[in-house]
């Protein structure tokens, strides 16, 4: 029956509606294909709630507006595709010095360079090693549906401001100009709703004055800022990461895969696993912290893996650091923004269990 | 039941509003679906389209390599996606713009004059929601009833009397497609 709950949604729609209900006081955009879709929903829903909408003259221009408005304690957002999120990464290391929340969407789009504008997952690295210079991280979260890019976008202002650091939530086009249902399973908060942060600037009448700052010239004040921040990361490594998993029971071979690959690998999976395949899913929603102790406990058993990326190879790394070389870890991927069918990871997964059944 | 269905034409036709309502309606049956667009650097009257996956289970790739259905509501549409449509499946032509030839078999081919029946009930641009109406005839992915509250939920927004005018459109693109296909089984038997 109808559930009046339910919204056909596009993406970037449910990225803008759940930074609204989740009390996003400023959103600072720039134009970038495959998000503007976000931009544009933002312009629209900012404005009609009397909220701080702003379109800056440039990627760089709207980090750093987001790091002047955050410093107030306010919930703010930026949003970009992946030359755009290289601008923004000299602030994103400065959001992350200074520990001030923020989010950042990053509608990652075909490259190196100006690229395309199809659906690809080659920002891995730079997502998931910090990005900017200087010692830091930021959680990364990877959603692979339009539910869970509302979902994933709520909760990345609720670890923000938890843990006072950038959340970055990584999509694609696809995700972004896509439609599902959605269901809004939270219940929404106005921003004057929230509770004050004890550590703002924004007037230091009747109190004395508090600093947020980035640049700490004695070697020693800078040491032990670096020493807190990674204190902080290893709190967020411990409490914060989230996966999912698909037939793994008694599989022989683990694919693994996020966001937009996730989706083709389960399709793929459900196909083999109707074949008698003993084949399973691991799926990393948060990419940083990356779940390397579930993949180690999994290669106790799985003696081969899969990372399936739709990049030469990238979050691969991140599997052979998680399975310490208890198991075979396999790449399978596709570059420069393909999409790969069902089929064709179907047809690469069979070959791979076929050789490893052979050889057993 | 994994049923894939690509709406193309040209921009401005309303193909992407075609597959928001097919979308919309299935959502409302409380099943699984996507709807994607094309998207890219196109040119203003380039071509549009956008596919719409509709399922009882979860969907894996919004994509559609090989889908069931075809809408194509003009030639260019007719030329693209004809080799892709999966074997035994359909294409649903608006024959009003739509002249050139079917280029493969093993397709049925269902042609409604969208553009025409549009024009007659007094607004052209309707010729969307005609063919939609066929479509939900050779389909029958979602109910008719369904069909009609999607497209009031997604058009009503601003003007009542367009609903309206719109649910006459699919009535009689449905009546259209259903007739052909009543012969078309008759003829098999």
């Amino acid at each position: 029956m109808k559930n009046k709950e339910k919204r056909l949604m596009r993406g970037s729609e449910a990225i803008g509606e759940a930074a609204v209900r989740a009390g996003c006081a400023c959103y600072f955009g720039y134009p970038i294909t495959p998000q503007n879709e976000l931009t544009e929903y933002m312009a629209r829903r900012m404005m009609d709630t009397g909220r701080v909408f702003l379109q800056s003259e440039s990627e760089i221009a709207a980090i750093n507006m987001a790091l002047g408005a955050a410093s107030t304690g306010a919930r703010v957002m930026t949003s970009s595709s992946s030359p755009g999120i290289s601008l923004k990464q000299e602030g994103i290391s400065f959001i992350a010095a200074m520990e001030l929340p923020c989010v950042i969407v990053n509608i990652v789009r075909g490259g190196p360079g100006l690229g395309n504008i199809a659906p690809a997952q080659s920002d891995y690295f730079q997502a998931t090693r910090g990005g900017g210079h200087g010692d830091y991280r930021t959680i990364v979260l990877a959603p692979a549906s339009v539910q869970e890019l509302y979902d994933l976008t709520r909760k990345s202002f609720e670890l923000a401001d938890e843990y006072r650091t950038p959340v970055l939530v990584l999509a694609d086009g696809m995700l972004g100009q896509m439609m599902e249902p959605v269901v809004f399973n939270d219940k929404e908060i106005l921003p004057e709703q929230l509770p004050d942060k004890p550590w703002t600037v924004k007037g230091a009448k009747d109190r004395p004055s508090r600093f947020i700052r980035s640049l700490l010239l004695d070697v020693d004040v800078e040491e032990e800022q670096n020493w807190r921040l990674y204190r902080k990361y290893q709190r967020i490594e411990r409490r914060e990461i989230r996966h999912e998993e698909y037939y793994m029971k008694g599989a022989e071979l683990a694919i693994v895969a996020y966001g937009t690959a996730a989706r083709i690998a389960k399709a793929a999976v459900k196909r083999c696993v109707e074949k008698n395949m003993r084949v399973g899913l691991i799926r990393p929603i948060s990419l940083w912290p990356f779940p390397y102790e579930h993949i180690y406990k999994t290669a106790e058993t799985v003696k081969h893996f899969m990372s399936f990326e739709m990049s030469t190879g990238q979050m691969v790394e991140d599997v052979q650091l998680g399975v310490k070389g208890r198991a075979e870890v396999l790449m399978y991927g596709r570059p420069g923004g393909v999409v790969p069918t069902p089929a064709e990871l179907f047809r690469v997964i069979s070959r791979a269990y076929n050789k490893i059944a052979r050889e057993k | 039941m994994l049923v894939k269905t690509i709406f193309a034409g040209f921009g401005g036709q309303g193909v992407l509003l075609m597959g928001v309502c097919v979308a919309t309606a299935a959502m409302n049956e409380d099943k699984f679906v996507t709807y994607m667009p094309s998207y890219g650097a196109e040119v203003r009257g380039g071509t549009a389209n956008c596919t719409v996956s509709i399922s009882t289970d979860e969907i894996s790739s919004p994509i559609a390599s090989s889908p069931n259905y075809v809408v194509a509501m003009n030639n260019p549409s007719l030329l693209r996606f004809q080799h892709i449509i999966k074997p035994g499946g359909y294409i649903v032509t608006n024959s009003s713009l739509v002249n050139v030839e079917l280029g493969r078999s093993g397709v049925t081919q269902i042609q409604v004059p969208g553009s025409d029946i549009a024009e007659e009930l007094g607004a052209m641009r309707s010729a969307n929601m005609v063919m939609l109406g066929a479509y939900a005839a050779v389909s029958n992915v979602v109910s008719f009833q369904s069909l009609i509250d999607a497209v009031g939920e997604v058009t009503g927004k601003k003007k009542k009397e367009l609903v309206e005018f719109n649910i006459k459109a699919i009535k009689a693109g449905h009546d259209n497609a259903k007739e052909q296909i009543k012969k078309l089984e008759s003829i098999e038997a």
